[in-house]
């Protein structure tokens, strides 16, 4: 109840407090998240105005508008243009559609048009943002939101987050959170980060060693092996520390990967003698074996819809990506390039899945669809890339990469553009895995 | 302490006696000698006592030591795969031929075999692969007679290489004995 409160509070305080006449009742459709060819739109984000003369007002103003920046073009659909060029100044011509001259935004070559307002009064913030279509001239979206200034980053998350329902139909990242392990702390331990690398918080004390985290479908969830009793056992934590599970049979306990919208998870576990794959409980008890083929089966990923499973086999001789039919059983195998390929991840929201190959000793991250065909490669002589994991709305990927000598995380849009990485931090970097885009309470 | 500088005291007295002996055989060419020769050497029997004590001894010692190296090879000598493979080849068979034995001859040892990886691939097959590894030994090694409860498994996949620079020096199978 304690560590809730604060939960609590935060969300009384942000007040969405007014709905400026958008006057567009139909949901704009401007990005299609699954077309190869999008044109990245431009927008221009001014810097927001301080409605008071006050110093606070302003530093905060230029704060919040580059963060807006920076979370939109995250997003890897906006191409945010350079405020040098902009003709006319909103911080001090003003932020409403009567004081803005469209064609002036037109001209330097802004679709869409950002402002903001900021007041501060009585240690509480008062945000207003609006969104406009500069050639339709036309008011978007507007909004205002008050709550104290250490919640600016929230608040403006929460108008990045209607920006991209509005465009996307898609309530977008904003609110998820990457797993990963790092060995900042001298032993590899789980930590949870912003979708943005913002605030890594340490999950695990003395693990020892961590792999592959997994969340469940309401983010309330992860599961991940740990050596912190010595060996590779599988352990289920509450996030809220309440409750947990620990399954630590003989052998290797691997590679979760819960099925979405159940209680419920996959695993790789060997106590058999040979690394199978099973269907657990939350609780951490077998309900079935999944596969039943000699040689390695691990690396469970479920579609949407959880009828079907990717997962890597080494039946045919070497690792590959293997599908199963969920109700059948029936297995087949999805990956003929080249002789490993390993760890897939199959797209929260359609039937691509990302990979790990390794052709002539570089590892790199491919895609394909589940049905099969021609993969495509989405990273390249850039060191060892492993791991990849979608964002919840299928637009981005993470994964890990020693392109600059430690193994770190970074981050990409579907189709492999815009690779960056995704925050600092000492030690070594891996196995990232994206949260849902709402984690429950 | 007491009876050692008893046994010196003796030595020192018998060993001028043994050389006194000795010439005096020289010169004394009679064969009827060698009779007071053996009265005289009667108290060497004590001296050869502590002799055969200090070869027991000796000979322990070295048992020892071989056994300490027959211990220390089992844990240093190391089981080698080839990439994305757990097969016992020829040369890891005679390895384990030879750590089979030595847990023949120990009896009350148990051990756990650790499968390692080298760093290519993917963190998480290679945990995978080093249990596969460690199995394929434990398995040999059960084939050859030892009780499978003496032996435990662990993989720790590419996390402890044990030489950074080959590639071939990590993918192995290594062992402890508990």
């Amino acid at each position: 109840m304690i560590k809730k409160m604060p939960v609590l509070m935060f969300l009384a305080l942000i007040i969405v407090v007014i709905e400026m006449n958008a006057s567009f009742s139909a949901e704009y459709d401007y990005i299609n998240i699954s077309n190869p060819f999008l044109n990245k739109i431009p927008i221009a984000v001014p810097f927001f105005r301080p409605m008071a003369e006050g110093s606070a007002e302003k530093k905060m103003a230029r704060e919040a508008s580059d963060l807006l920046s920076e979370t939109l073009e995250f997003t890897g659909f906006f191409k945010i243009l350079n405020r040098g060029a902009f003709l006319e100044e909103p911080s001090e011509k003003g932020i409403v559609a009567s004081r803005i001259n469209f064609r002036n935004w037109r001209t330097v070559g802004a679709e869409l048009l950002i402002t903001g307002g900021i007041l501060i009064h009585n240690d509480k913030v008062d945000m207003e943002f609006r969104l406009f279509d500069t050639f339709k001239e036309k008011l978007v979206i507007g909004k205002r939101y008050k709550g104290s200034p250490d919640d600016m980053r929230q608040m403006v998350r929460r108008f990045a987050r209607e920006i991209i329902y509005r465009l996307t139909g898609n309530i977008g990242i904003f609110e998820s959170k990457i797993a990963f392990v790092s060995s900042s702390s001298g032993t590899k331990e789980l930590y949870i980060c912003d979708f943005d690398g913002y605030n890594p918080k340490k999950i695990t004390q003395k693990s020892n060693m961590t792999f592959a985290p997994a969340w469940s479908s309401d983010g309330r969830y992860l599961a991940f092996t740990s050596y912190a009793r010595g060996r590779p056992d599988l352990f289920i934590k509450n996030l809220s520390g309440k409750r947990g599970a620990v399954i630590n049979f003989q052998g290797v306990n691997l590679t979760p990967s819960w099925v979405p919208g159940k209680f419920e998870l996959a695993a790789s576990l060997s106590f058999s003698g040979d690394q199978e794959i099973y269907l657990l409980t939350g609780t951490g008890k077998i309900i079935k074996r999944l596969t039943n083929q000699w040689d390695i089966d691990v690396s469970p990923s479920f579609s949407p819809d959880g009828k079907k499973m990717a997962f890597v086999s080494r039946r045919s001789g070497s690792p590959q990506i293997h599908v199963m039919d969920m109700s059948s059983g029936n297995v087949k195998r999805i990956t003929f390039q080249g002789y490993y390929n390993t760890s897939p991840s199959w797209s929260p929201v359609d039937d691509k899945i990302v990979y790990v190959g390794m052709i002539n000793n570089e590892i790199n991250i491919y895609m394909i669809e589940e049905k099969g065909g021609v993969a495509i490669q989405l990273t390249q002589q850039s060191g060892d890339n492993e791991f990849p994991t979608w964002s919840p709305d299928g637009s981005l990927i993470t994964f890990s990469s020693t392109r600059e000598g430690k193994s770190r995380i970074y981050v990409m849009t579907a189709f492999g553009t815009d690779q960056r990485r995704l925050l600092t931090m000492p030690g070594e970097q891996s196995s990232p895995r994206w949260s849902p885009a709402e984690i429950k309470d | 302490m007491r009876k050692k500088n008893w046994i010196r005291l003796l030595v020192l007295l018998v060993i001028p006696g043994m050389l006194f002996t000795v010439s005096c055989r020289k010169k004394t060419p009679a064969p009827s000698a060698p009779e007071p020769a053996i009265v005289e050497e009667a108290p060497m029997i004590d001296t050869s006592a502590e002799d055969e004590a200090r070869a027991r001894a000796q000979a322990l010692e070295e048992e020892r030591l071989a056994e300490e190296a027959a211990r220390g090879s089992f844990v240093s000598e190391k089981v080698y795969f080839e990439f994305d493979s757990s097969v016992i080849d020829a040369a890891a068979q005679s390895i384990l031929r030879s750590k089979a034995e030595w847990l023949q001859n120990n009896r009350e040892a148990t051990i756990i075999i650790e499968g390692h990886c080298d760093e290519r691939g993917t963190n998480d097959y290679n945990l995978a692969l080093g249990d596969r590894r460690a199995n394929s030994v434990k398995t040999y090694l059960a084939d050859l007679g030892i009780a499978p409860s003496r032996m435990t498994t662990i993989s720790y996949g590419e996390e402890r290489l044990a030489d950074p620079t080959d590639h071939s020096k990590n993918r192995r199978a290594q062992f402890v004995i508990e």
